[in-house]
């Protein structure tokens, strides 16, 4: 159903000079949208034209809207020659089409050009009018929600989640099209610009059609990446998880809704229906729901038996360059052979697959096995529980629960944190990469083989979830590394149960509660568990189990492990199995117990390769590829261990893959979770005590050791109370006297060195105190530096410990670029590598010193090897400050006493906010009269800016409570001017919020923050404006004046951000969450004095209002913490 | 090996106050780093020499970056491209256009012209001040200079709104400006005891009195060029040396005053005549465009040197203009009552302001 897409073009500044002569431009403007353009009058002689054009009318298909951007672009006239281009602006009106996102673009966007970066700025307003409300969600996917946050937005609530959505659409990359030899660079670069929009709309749009045939409403985690193949083409794909997600209403009014609407009918809606769900859920009993809670029982269930008979074998037999046992949290453990595919591409493909219990798992027999266990499972789900409560009815229906779920084709959620609640245990990382050699794409319309590969590797995933006794996989993403024709495609995630409570329709609340219980039978962890099923189950409904433990009770049967491990009662619960370490790719549980504070770990590692074609190639990459990942997993284990702790979060391996070698990034944080084992230290044994001198070398290494484990302790706080030990020996027979490190330390000393090293030996990973190598590892453990005082670094989003967050951030963006020497050893590449990561980390301690104390959360490294010796390593994070003493307590509960009061409050700061959004520097054709009204009293008031009419369509929802502080908003529209004056005379109450946006005067630019994580210190988001995805092309030919490499990509950079800040502000919002830097793929030429960057970025644009200014505490502070709120520089 | 590409871009841009300054004095990024190091921060820190390059590269590119926003200030605060908070764009400013009194002193009445550039490696020599620093304040200079001299109003209150300049800045940039534009000699020998402020007072006091702005408000150049039909009024004051009676009776009316309240009492009178024909040839020279020019340095020669050799304290100096001043009007014959005060008034404080070693 078509809509109607208008736009003005109000005016420009700051434009370049066009011509010489005058110094002046004679600018105008064209407006394209689909196939239709629009022009403005030429404005002659200025470098600020005011067109303040018509509105342009596009009608168009509301499919178009979708895939389309509306194209901007900035001319110069010329009379006797081609008019000149200044630069485009490309808008993207996805947000537009969503009855609750932004519902008006206006505001100041960069004019931005290939060529020349940003030329001045153009002033626009756009809006969209759907025909016929009551129906627009039907027919297209508009309306359906994106979000970057991988968890559930804050101001929605999840009534349910369907699960993975994915989809790729390819197309010929334009760069490497026949007429790009013809056209100019900057032709060039906006047709590849333009295609990536176009692109990303048509996949947003065919997602969100999923979505709605999911009956959800929105996608959280959508996570869209671009494969630049080159010749063979240009791959966009995504991932998602769609949900249904209701608003919650910030009025209190609305809070409370009638309670008997039936929630069957909730979830057949169409996403307009959701709000009405809101309430019903606590007060149901009929059976329907108390079947539903029940239902999640049978996914407790632990895997059969079979599974595991069916691979052990597998696993002895295979001839692996398997070292140890792989750690049962950890996915990537290589099969050290490349298994062959299956029959589709049996010859140019190798699939390299992995998964921790079993590490020899073929493609071939994982999957009939698996597809085997299913049935069973459920089975005995059932059964165990039905024993219990017995009712066939119920029994049957909580069949279909688990059935809902396995029937899903890949039941994955690329949700890292989730409701409380939904997370029942977690099993372990699990992972998988397949090498592929690239091909032409012929059709771009069926991109089959792209498909085909992706499918291959999630079903691996899934095999792997489900021999880990886990029916989900959570924490999941997907990614690629290109090198020429090869192509490594990677996925991980951890296996999780999950509680069926929001895969169901109008699950209950309190019922889920109580379901919840029991479900802890099947408690995660990541190594043996013990007791029999049948007691540990009738525990379950008894027992309470903490919720800050559950997660780590192992999922899998303890009998029937399919990997050696240890494990031990809960240190919280002592009732059920925990393993003694944990490694996942989500973020730290919110209600996890963990004692002290965590810290980022990060594996690196380099290999070299030699240069081949094709399938040798590739063949060589498969080869390399299990190597890498066990010599990082083994890093990260003793990092782990060194660091005394037991647990890792947000697990991210990237693997990178260039001509001459191959790059390894594991990141992760690590934590000290109460529920597991104390971790053994580590112990350096050498291989023949011969001499004195060599023994005197190795007990010095160990003191070291013991030294840096202990500081490191201190330094991260972690002293868990003693506890007295429940060992379960390990069915594994003691491990041989060989291995020369072994973790070990008191209780878990003997199991943790299963270390199987028995068998091939040469390949496995044995650090021999004689062998250089391992001297080398033992140093560079040591030698990782700690974070200086006062700082801590993380790469999830919260960092265990720290709650007094101040509002002062700082998100920045870090890419270094380093050149290295031919014919280096791996130790030497190792060395170089590490070190550039290390120094990178110390820069940033450096540069951010002014926010003492303050945590780097989400630090999110990049590693990539843009050509032969180059290594490139980019870095995206946020600097939190926090206030070490002072606790927010007290701003919480006052926070809750006025509630109603912080609401209407609310509502007023929401105002201002948009109000300072608004332009003030320019008069804004707009402006009401009634804005102005109260101007004549602040003497030095320039005329306020206020965008009254667009402000209110904007904030559609509020317009009561602004009609109604009519008086406020006025207020507002003075402050936002650059007014210095302060006597007016204000009434009580009102002072506050004025004062604090004085903080923002003088500037007439909205301060718009940026941040990776789903939130603000300090601040609450009330309004997600819609997503924001945004590709960008850069080149240069005259690289040395603008100042090199780093010249040119330190102002791209900027740039991109300047660009991401106006859209956002252009929206009414205030800043972005969840932003990433996807891609960031920078080319040089040195000789020819060129360059070229590709950047692109995502994230959500919101309004957030600062709690401070909700509370009705001490007004100085708050101003005090405004005016730092955009701080974080440097002194 | 070698660390081919290096930056560090923050949603806030950072800048560090420490090494802006460095920037700005014009040291290499190598002299800065040292500086750096001899600081102490990095102990403070626990950052090695290594870190610090790596900072100051990318503090030097961006404020390099930042430099063409610098001078144009009102678009540091509209632009988008770096997000800085308002305070800190007030810093970035102010330093900005900060000078070192030393260079100023050599540049100050000069022409601001290519030629004059070209000698400010010279100046760099003599003042020790790098030749990027240099040419980092004539250039503030010059464009200071260019805008404001085309626009209408009050001078300072210009400087003040179009490069968002604190007052006191404001103030001695319009000086700057104002020197320059009248070309006063301020080099010579006689002359290197004063310091840019005393210059920069007094030329708030010819602005403030003998500009066209004195008067009227609404012409342009008004602050920058002195009030002509004042100039041509103060030919007139000549009558007080050339009319014998009038010069005894106004020596005889100044030396009655001061009798007793002044240790250098016999001095004034044998000097008086001497004195006041230096002041009063002064004011009726002022026509011409080249004695514009020497008026410091006459003011020097004809009076602060004859005083000074005389051993005149400055609470002597007070007192025999202030007499000297007032005794005029009680004069029958001397009628240009308003032109003497407005004269005087100015000569007064600036001789004050100059009176010193």
């Amino acid at each position: 159903m078509p809509g109607k897409l208008k736009a003005k073009i109000v005016a420009g500044r700051h434009l370049p000079v066009m011509d010489r002569a005058s110094d002046l431009t004679d600018a105008f403007v064209e407006v394209k949208f689909g196939n239709t353009t629009f022009k403005t009058d030429v404005y002659p002689k200025s470098l600020n034209p005011q067109w303040n054009s018509e509105w342009f009318k596009f009608e168009v298909d509301d499919e178009d809207l979708q895939d389309e951007p509306l194209q901007i672009t900035v001319l110069d006239h010329d009379t006797y020659s081609a008019n000149d281009a200044i630069g485009k602006v490309y808008i993207d009106i996805d947000p537009l089409l969503c009855s609750e996102a932004a519902t008006v673009i206006s505001g100041w966007l960069p004019i931005y050009d290939t060529i020349h970066g940003i030329r001045g700025e153009i002033n626009v307003l756009v809006k969209v009018d759907l025909f016929n409300d009551l129906n627009r969600f039907r027919q297209s996917s508009c309306g359906v929600k994106f979000f970057c946050t991988t968890s559930i937005p804050r101001c929605y609530r999840a009534v349910m989640v369907h699960g993975f959505v994915e989809e790729l659409v390819v197309n010929e990359d334009p760069e490497y099209q026949w007429i790009d030899r013809i056209r100019t660079p900057r032709a060039s670069n906006e047709a590849r610009q333009r295609l990536i929009f176009l692109m990303s709309g048509e996949l947003q749009r065919k997602i969100g059609l999923k979505v709605l045939e999911m009956g959800g409403n929105a996608v959280v985690g959508y996570l869209q990446c671009f494969d630049l193949e080159g010749e063979t083409g240009l791959v966009v794909r995504a991932i998602g998880t769609a949900c249904t997600l209701e608003k919650i209403s910030t009025l209190p009014a609305t809070a409370t809704h009638p309670s008997n609407s039936s929630p069957s009918k909730d979830m057949k809606d169409s996403p307009q229906a959701a709000p009405s769900t809101l309430g019903c859920r606590s007060t149901h009993s009929s059976p329907v729901h108390s079947a539903s809670s029940r239902l999640s029982q049978g996914f407790s269930v632990s895997v059969p038996t079979l599974l595991f008979a069916g691979m052990k074998p597998r696993h002895r037999s295979s001839e692996a360059p398997r070292a140890r046992q792989c750690r049962p949290g950890f996915g990537e453990e290589a099969p050290g052979v490349p298994l062959s595919s299956g029959p589709p591409t049996p010859l140019r493909a190798q699939t390299f697959s992995s998964f921790s219990p079993s590490k020899s798992y073929s493609r071939q027999s994982s999957s009939s096995d698996t597809e085997l266990s299913l049935t069973p499972k459920t089975g005995m789900g059932s059964g165990g529980s039905a024993g219990k409560e017995a009712g066939p009815l119920k029994a049957l229906l909580r069949q279909q629960t688990q059935s809902a779920l396995e029937q899903r084709e890949y039941p994955f959620f690329t949700l890292t944190a989730f409701p409380p609640g939904f997370l029942l245990h977690v099993g372990g990382v699990v992972s998988a990469r397949s090498v592929k050699l690239l091909d032409r794409i012929h059709n771009p319309d069926e991109p089959e083989t792209r498909d085909a590969w992706w499918e291959e590797i999630r079903q691996e995933i899934k095999s792997h979830a489900k021999a880990l006794g886990c029916h989900a996989v959570v924490g999941y993403s997907e990614s690629t590394s290109i090198c020429e024709e090869v192509c490594i495609l990677s996925a991980s995630g951890t296996a999780a149960i999950l509680s069926s409570r929001f895969m169901q329709d109008g699950s209950l609340d309190t019922e889920h509660r109580l379901s919840r219980q029991p479900l802890c039978v099947f408690s995660t962890g990541s190594e043996r568990v013990e007791g029999d099923m049948g007691s540990s189950a009738s525990l379950g409904f008894e027992e309470v189990v903490p919720p800050g433990c559950g997660f780590c009770h192992i999922p899998y049967d303890e009998l029937n492990i399919p990997f050696p491990a240890q494990l031990t009662y809960c240190y919280c619960c002592r009732r059920y199995k925990v393993p003694d370490v944990l490694f996942t790719t989500i973020d730290l549980p919110t209600e996890a117990n963990v004692t002290g504070k965590g810290c980022l770990i990060q594996a690196r590692l380099c290999r070299t390769k030699k240069k081949a074609q094709g399938e040798g190639n590739a063949t060589a990459i498969s080869n390399l590829l299990p190597f890498l990942e066990y010599e990082l997993h083994t890093q990260l284990m003793n990092k782990l261990k060194l660091r005394g702790m037991n647990a890792l979060f947000g697990l991210r391996i990237q693997i990178s893959v260039g001509e001459t070698m191959l790059l390894g990034l594991a990141s992760a944080t690590g934590v000290y979770l109460t529920a597991l084992p104390s971790p053994g230290g580590i112990q350096v044994a050498g291989k023949t005590p011969s001499d004195i001198t060599y023994e005197q070398h190795i007990s010095n290494m160990q003191k070291k050791i013991n030294d840096t484990i202990s500081k490191n302790k201190e330094l991260h706080e972690i002293n868990p109370p003693e506890v007295v030990e429940e060992i379960i020996g390990s069915p594994i027979p003691e491990p041989r006297q060989r291995s020369r490190l072994f973790r070990s330390h008191s209780e878990s000393s003997d199991e943790v060195s299963e270390l199987d090293l028995s068998h091939g030996k040469k390949d496995a990973f044995v650090l021999e105190i004689d062998d250089t190598d391992a001297v080398e590892d033992i140093h560079a453990l040591l030698t990782d530096s700690p974070t200086p005082a006062g700082f801590y670094s993380c790469n999830t989003e919260i960092m265990p410990g720290i709650q007094n967050w101040t509002s002062a951030i700082q998100m920045f963006t870090s890419v270094r670029v380093f050149r290295l020497n031919a014919n280096l050893t791996n130790q030497g590449l190792n060395k170089i590598f590490s070190d550039l990561c290390e120094n990178l980390l110390k820069s940033l301690y450096f540069k951010l010193r002014s926010m003492v104390p303050c945590c780097l959360c989400h630090l999110n490294f990049t590693v990539a090897i843009p050509e032969d010796e180059l290594i490139q390593v980019a870095v995206t994070a946020v600097a939190m400050s926090f206030d070490k003493e002072q606790s927010l307590e007290n701003g919480k509960q006052s926070g809750e006493k006025t509630l109603i009061k912080a609401i209407t409050e609310n509502d007023e700061q929401l105002q201002f906010n948009l109000e300072l959004n608004a332009e003030t520097s320019s008069p804004n054709p707009l402006s009401s009269p009634k804005g102005l009204s109260e101007v004549g009293s602040h003497p030095s008031a320039r005329a306020p800016s206020v965008d009254y009419s667009s402000f209110a369509d904007r904030c559609s929802s509020w317009i009561e409570q602004l009609k109604l502080k009519a008086h406020t908003i006025r207020r507002g529209s003075v402050k936002t001017t650059s007014s210095l004056e302060k006597a007016s005379p204000l009434p009580e109450g009102r002072s506050r919020s004025l004062r604090s946006n004085r903080s923002y005067s003088g500037s007439s630019v909205a301060v718009v923050k940026m941040t990776p994580l789903s939130f603000i210190p300090g601040a609450k988001i009330i309004k997600y404006l819609g997503i924001i995805n945004m590709f960008f092309i850069r080149e240069t030919t005259s690289l040395r004046e603008e100042g090199g490499v780093s010249g040119f990509l330190h102002t791209f950079i900027a740039e991109v951000f300047a660009m991401v800040r106006a859209h956002v502000a252009a929206l009414g919002g205030n800043a972005v969450v969840s932003y990433s830097m996807k891609e960031c793929v920078f080319m040089e030429n040195p000789n020819k004095n060129q360059a070229q960057c590709l950047i692109n970025v995502s994230g959500d644009a919101v309004i957030f209002i600062q709690e401070s200014e909700l509370e009705s505490t001490s007004v100085q502070t708050q101003s005090a913490t405004t005016h730092t709120s955009n701080g974080g520089e440097g002194t | 090996m070698s660390v081919e590409l290096d930056v560090f871009v923050g949603n806030t841009t950072i800048m560090d106050k420490e090494v802006y300054q460095l920037w700005l004095n014009g040291y290499t990024v190598n002299d800065a780093v040292k500086v750096r190091i001899e600081g102490g921060v990095m102990e403070e820190c626990e950052a090695s020499a290594e870190v610090l390059l790596s900072d100051t590269m990318d503090q030097y590119r961006t404020f390099q970056m930042c430099e063409r926003l610098l001078h144009h200030p009102a678009k540091l605060a509209n632009q988008l491209l770096f997000q800085i908070p308002p305070d800190r764009q007030a810093m970035l400013i102010e330093r900005y256009y900060a000078f070192d009194d030393s260079f100023v002193r050599e540049v100050l009445g000069k022409k601001l012209s290519k030629g004059t550039k070209k000698d400010l490696d010279d100046v760099s020599t003599k003042t020790g001040i790098t030749l990027k620093s240099c040419r980092r304040q004539f250039d503030n200079f010059k464009r200071v200079f260019k805008v404001v001299e085309e626009l209408k109003g009050p001078l300072v209150e210009n400087i003040r709104q179009h490069f968002l300049l604190p007052d006191q800045l404001a103030r001695d940039y319009a000086a700057i400006v104002f020197f320059a534009n009248n070309r006063f000699e301020t080099g010579k020998k006689k002359l290197q005891y004063l310091t840019f402020q005393d210059f920069a007072f007094c030329a708030g006091q010819l602005i403030n009195n003998w500009t066209l702005g004195a008067v009227d408000n609404m012409t342009e150049d008004m602050d920058v060029d002195l009030d002509k039909e004042f100039l041509q009024d103060l030919k007139d004051l000549k009558i007080l040396i050339t009319d014998k009676d009038l010069l005894d009776q106004h020596k005889s009316l100044v030396c009655t005053a001061l009798r007793g309240k002044t240790n250098v009492f016999n001095e004034m009178e044998a000097n008086f005549k001497n004195l006041s024909r230096g002041l009063v040839n002064i004011a009726a020279k002022l026509i011409n465009a080249k004695d514009v020019r020497d008026f410091f340095i006459d003011l020097v020669e004809k009076f602060i040197e004859p005083c000074r050799s005389d051993k005149w304290t400055s609470i002597d100096m007070n007192l025999y203009l202030t007499h000297y001043t007032n005794s005029a009007h009680i004069l029958d014959t001397f009628k240009h009552h308003a032109v003497w005060t407005r004269y005087m008034g100015v000569i007064k404080s600036c001789i004050l302001k100059m009176y010193h070693d």
